[in-house]
This record gives C-alpha cells, structure tokens and sequence, in this order.
C-alpha cells in the first residue's frame, strides 16, 4: 500500500547537557528515520537547546517518531512547525571559480538573491547567503553554470510566528 | 555527614528500600564493593556467576516482587555482560537499576584497561542512563533512576560512576524517594466514549498485556470482565492475570496462541487491548489483526498507540485507573450467544503428540501446576519450552510467571529464577528450560548452590534446539542446520560437579518420582527429561499469516 512521505521540520527542546544530541539522533536513526537536515543552537534559556529536524515521513510514523522522542528523559517538548505559520533560515556558503571577467556576472546573481561576497580572490570568491531551503536550492540551480568549488549549509532552523512560545 | 561517593550509593539504596542486590565485584568496583561489605547486614549482596546472570537476576528478582531490581558490575567487560539482561528488562518494561563503576575520569577516554563507554553501549536499550564523573552530581542521579525506572511505563536505567567519584567525600543527608512522575490524567470523555462501546458490543473481546500487572489491574480486570461478560485474551507477559480455570480466559493469543483466543480476536466486533502492545507476535498480519473489530487500546505509553495496528479509540493512561473509571459504566450484561461460541472453541483445543512420545510436555507442565502451590513461581528459558509452559501450566495468579517475552533471552531462566528465590525465599520456584537454553546459564548453579537455594530445575531435553528445528521440519524442507548438536552432556552428573543435585526422567511416572524428590531437597535440584525431538509446539501461525492459516496437527 502506497503511503505519502510528508516533509516535515520538528523543534525538539532539549535539556543543554552532554550527549543530549546523540540520544535524540540515534533515536531517529534506530527507529529507521533518515534526517534530511539538523541543526542544533543555545536558546535564552541557558539550561535548554533546540535541535531542529527535516526529514520525511508517513503521518503514522511522523507520530511515532514524535510520541518515542517524547519519551527521551532529556527532551523538553517536541512539535511540528507548522508550516503556514513559521519562519525558516538556512545559511549557504559557496566558493565559487572567478576570473576578473566572470565577478560581474556572478555578483549580478548574488544581488538578486540579496547575498553577499565575504572573500575574494585572485580567482575564487566566497558567497554568503542566507534564506529558505527553497531560496537557497534555486541559487545553487542558478549558480551551477559556473564552477562552483565548496557549498556548505548550516541546515534549517525555525521558529513558530505566533507570540508564546511553545510547550516551554 | 560527608560521606564517600561508594557509601553515598549504599546510603541511596537504603533510602530506596533496597536490601537484595545482585552483582559481581571489579578494579574498578572495589571502593564500592568495601561498602557492600560493611553494609551487608543491610544490603544483601547476591555474587552470581557472571554479570549477565546477575542482571536477569535483578530482572527476575523485579517481575516476581514488583520493587526495583538492582545489579552492579564492574567497567569493561562486567559492563557489557550486562547488555543482554539490561535489554530483556527494557523489552518487557521491568524496573531495574544498574549500577556500573568505570575507569577514574582522568582516564576516560584512553582506552584504558577495562574501559567502555557503557552509557554509549546501553542507550537504546535503558530508559534513561547517566555518566557520574563529578560526586555533586552522584545523588541526585541515583535517586532519578530509581525515579525514572518506575515512572509511568517502567523500564531498566543505568548509573556509570568514574572510580574516582566512588572515593570522593561530599556532605550526605539521607533523603525520601523521589515522587514518581504524576500518571497521565485519564480523560472523563474517553471513558463515557469506551464505556458506549463496550455496552454496544455483541461480541467483545479483552487483549491484555503484561500492562495490566505492571499497573496491578488484575482484580479491577476481572471485574469488569465478569460484570460485563467479556472473554479475554493474554499475552505471553499477561500469563495469569485472569485464573486459567475463570470460563472467560481464553488462554493466549498470538503465534502459539490457543484456537480460542486467536479466533475470538478474529471474530470480534470489539477488541480493548489493555497494556498489550500488538507485537509482530500477536498481531502476526497487523492489516488483519481483529479485522471485523474497532479496537481501543489503552497504554500508558502514548508512542504504543497506532504504533504496529492502527486503533479506534484510544485512552493514554494507567490501566487499573482507567478500568476503576469505566467499570461504574459499563453495563451488567450477558452476551450469550458469543459466550457459547467462544467456550466452543475452548473445548476443542487438542494436543497433538509425536508417534514415538513417551514423556509429552503437557504431562509435565500438569504434574508441576498439580504438585505445587499457588504461590509458586515458574520462570522459563526462550524456546519450545517456554511455549509449552505458556500453554499448559495452569496459569492462577499474576507475577508468577516469568518469562522473558519482547527480547526473546535463552539463557534469561537460570538467573531470573535466583531473583525469583531471593525476593521469596519461603516460596517455590520452578526453572522451566530446554537443553539449549540451559547450556547457555547453566552456570549459574554455582550461584544456587552457595546460596543453597532449592530451585528445581526442569530441563525439557530433546537434545536438538527444538524450536528452530521446529520451523527447520517446517518450513526449510527437514535440512536440520546447526540444530543437532549431538551434544553429550550428562546433566546429571553436571548437577553434581556444581554441588546440586539430579534426576532423570524419561517417562511421566519417573518424572513424578524425580519431582516429589526435588520437592523434599533443601538445594537445587536438575531434573533431565528426555523429550522426543519431534514434538512441536501446536498450534502455530506462522508470521505473517492469520488464524486462518492456523496449523494444528
């Protein structure tokens, strides 16, 4: 029976001690979930981090994957972003091949996109942009006519826009 | 009072109530294990033969006295041994505190002697663990495992203490147990919503799990069943939560469940799953587990729910709560007509033999319940036996079964019945195990005989790993792989190299007479039955399949 994969990005609050990221990541991976993206930060709450999660999945094991890391001695709350309703950011750092004659071009696309060129070389340069999955997919698409050398992407972090934070 | 890290672990034990701890001693445990000694008019410290049996031990000492098991071990090896027992309790959700002593801090991390990064090993299979290298920090770890274990849906957790901390003076002022976290407020419209249910039901069915002793429900259980007329249906871990001569109890369900039970999960228009969790042993094909029922399950582990067989109507709370809830709401009424069906199937439950049995386990699980009291407590091995000790022992009281059922542990029996011994020492255990299985903690019988404790071992011997030769005749064409180790072991004569005693018994007289002997010994006693190698364990439904592929001759 076919089952949709949804796409879905999920705040786990954790206490800030140590192997509080192993406990959680392994629970995904022994519970056979692949995470598309991770990142984990420092919240104002000096005793507690947020580890932000994408992965796919089916709704049943969305719920499952929710309700086993719920469990977790070490994990505050767990919930869905909701979609319509949060504001997400990546950053992408790209090194990119540039001949003199090229950096016009290439800045033209960084300005579109609003990114900016924090390094510069003689033949390469280094590009900072920060934006959704989304946006940040559709520049590399853009970019990849020209000779790209490095990408690194921080992963996805995400806050809910309404005004109280949640489950805290 | 300032008191060492290692007296600060005896002095929490004490606050727990503990006084049965099992283990065995290490460098790295010495500091700890000097404070056993000068508190062993207190605690009493049980060395088994190796760190695995000391867990099953704990584990055992757990299921049978509901309070919270406790091991320690060494680091390195002591601690690995203790994977397999930390991971039987943590499938069955049994409460165990292990305790284990790594290397001093300043070597963590060197590869040290005997270093392993224990928590690392022991994650996915303990609740929760902690990683001590800071005496401020060893108290209140302690208290939370006990905490932790016996929290909502129990479940094993380990403390690992650097050796340094085990020395370490800090101020000590003995404390309560912690609270155990506040049980799942069971809602008022989940109840009225199950109760209508229940009371709409023509053709209703209880699947209970090893839940319902977990949450001490069995009395509350057969309330509700009898008022409203309700045949249940039990798991491996939920043998003897309803007296197996109750009309209602239907025996067990699942691969080697009875004709009854599987069939009445089938035929149900409504199945209340209580602490049971559909395992791929119970719900062989979870598409068409109790297909013509809704089903409502109550757990209080919220990730059970929807988890393998997707369910109506749910209810995340303790067990005994929510039946001492909906009981007042439920209908005092008959269902006669599904009665009669249901005790229909019951009498047609049959045992088949091989062509050359002389000595059937059935005989045997009979002569056991007969010539023993109702206190006393069966623990079993992985394998045939275990099955047949499911299906035929007469089942009357719950915690008297032990049985190591998610993990699925040979070598689990032996240990788990010196934990039985040790938390009911007037009672009688009985060690249920195969040939094959008992060659994997038969070493344990040093352990029962310096403790002089008078388990009778009964070894269902059919010199092949009869269950695995079982799907072999089956399913693999009779190629018999590794499964007839012609092995000579003379168990008699091994009991008493250990200081035990033994017995042989090929034929069910023999067998009376060996037992009626083991009965009068004040030590541990073997008793080698010669079983034919084919008989099997019927009936069976093999995974994936239903009842109606049910095999039974």
């Amino acid at each position: 029976m076919y089952k949709p994969l949804k796409k879905e990005i999920v705040s786990v609050l954790v206490l800030n001690q140590a192997n509080v990221l192993t406990r959680v990541v392994s629970l995904f991976g022994r519970r056979g979930f692949n995470i598309d993206s991770l990142t984990v930060s420092a919240t104002n709450n000096p005793e507690l981090s947020r580890i932000t999660i994408a992965f796919s999945a089916t709704e049943q094991s969305m719920q499952q994957i929710i309700t086993q890391t719920e469990k977790l001695e070490v994990v505050k709350s767990i919930f869905i972003l909701d979609r319509d309703n949060s504001v997400y950011r990546e950053l992408l750092l790209l090194k990119v091949n540039a001949t003199e004659e090229q950096r016009t071009a290439i800045k033209e696309i960084v300005d579109i996109y609003r990114g900016k060129i924090v390094d510069l070389s003689r033949d390469s340069m280094i590009i900072e942009l920060t934006g959704t999955s989304e946006k940040l997919d559709g520049f590399m698409d853009v970019m990849s006519d020209h000779d790209i050398v490095e990408v690194c992407r921080t992963g996805i972090t995400g806050l809910e826009s309404n005004a109280k934070p949640k489950n805290i | 009072m300032r008191m060492t890290g290692s007296q600060i672990v005896a002095e929490v034990l004490l606050e727990q109530g503990v006084d049965t701890a099992f283990g065995y001693p290490g460098g790295t445990a010495l500091n700890i294990y000097d404070e056993l000694y000068k508190y062993s008019d207190r605690i009493r410290h049980v060395l088994t033969a190796d760190e695995q049996g000391a867990a099953h031990a704990a584990d055992g000492y757990a299921r049978s006295t509901g309070k919270t098991g406790v091991v320690f071990s060494t680091s390195g090896p002591g601690a690995t041994n203790l994977v397999t027992g930390l991971a039987t309790a943590f499938m069955d959700s049994i409460p165990v505190v292990a305790i284990t002593v790594n290397v001093p801090d300043f070597l963590i991390g060197r590869d040290a002697f005997q270093e392993i990064c224990i928590t690392g090993v022991t994650m996915p299979i303990t609740k929760h663990n902690y990683f001590v290298n800071n005496i401020d920090d060893l108290e209140e770890a302690l208290r939370e495992a006990f905490k932790i274990a016996n929290s909502g849906r129990k479940g094993p957790v380990l403390v690992d203490i650097t050796k340094d901390v085990t020395a370490a003076v800090k101020e000590f002022v003995p404390q309560p147990p912690l609270e155990l976290k506040p049980l799942p407020i069971i809602d008022k419209e989940d109840i009225i919503a199950i109760s209508k249910m229940i009371n709409a039901a023509e053709k209703p069915v209880a699947y209970v799990g090893g839940g319902v002793i977990a949450s001490k429900a069995c009395a509350a259980l057969k309330e509700l069943i009898e008022k409203a007329d309700i045949p249940v249906v039990n798991t491996l871990m939920a043998a003897g939560v309803i007296n197996y001569d109750n009309e209602l109890n239907l025996g067990m369900i699942g691969m080697h469940g009875s004709v009854a039970a599987n069939r009445a999960v089938d035929q149900a228009d409504l199945v209340i799953a209580l602490g049971a969790r559909f395992s791929d042993r119970v719900a062989l094909n979870p598409e068409k587990f109790a297909r013509r029922a809704k089903i409502v399950q109550v757990d209080i582990d919220r990730s059970e729910i929807n988890k393998n067989v997707i369910i109506e109507k749910c209810c995340v709370g303790d067990i005994r709560d929510f039946l001492t809830k909906i009981i007042p709401m439920v209908d005092d009424k008959k269902h006669l007509e599904w009665h009669e069906r249901v005790i229909g199937w019951k009498s047609k439950e049959r045992i088949v033999k091989s062509p050359e049995c002389k000595l059937h386990p059935k005989e045997i699980m009979t002569v056991l319940s007969d010539m023993t009291d109702d206190n006393t407590i069966f623990v079993t091995d992985v394998g045939q036996h275990q099955m047949w000790a499911a299906q035929y022992l007469k089942h009357k009281r719950p915690m008297k079964f032990i049985t190591s059922g998610g993990l699925g542990t040979m070598g689990f029996g032996y240990g788990a019945a010196i934990g039985a011994q040790m938390g009911h020492p007037k009672d009688r255990v009985i060690h249920i195990t195969g040939d094959g299985s008992f060659h994997m903690n038969l070493n344990e019988a040093c352990t029962a005989v310096s403790n002089n404790l008078p388990i009778i071992t009964v070894i269902l011997n059919n010199r092949v790993l009869g269950m695995v030769y079982q799907w072999q005749t089956i399913f693999y064409g009779e190629r018999y792989s590794n499964t007839c180790p012609e092995r000579k072991t003379d168990f008699v004569k091994v009991a008493e190299g250990f200081g035990a005693k033994g017995f042989r018994a090929s034929n069910i007289e023999e067998f009376k007479e060996a037992f009626n002997k083991a009965l009068g010994e004040s030590g541990p006693v073997w008793i080698d039955c010669e079983i034919n190698r084919d008989e099997r364990v019927i009936p069976m439904i093999p995974g994936g399949k239903t009842v109606e592929d049910m095999i039974i001759d």
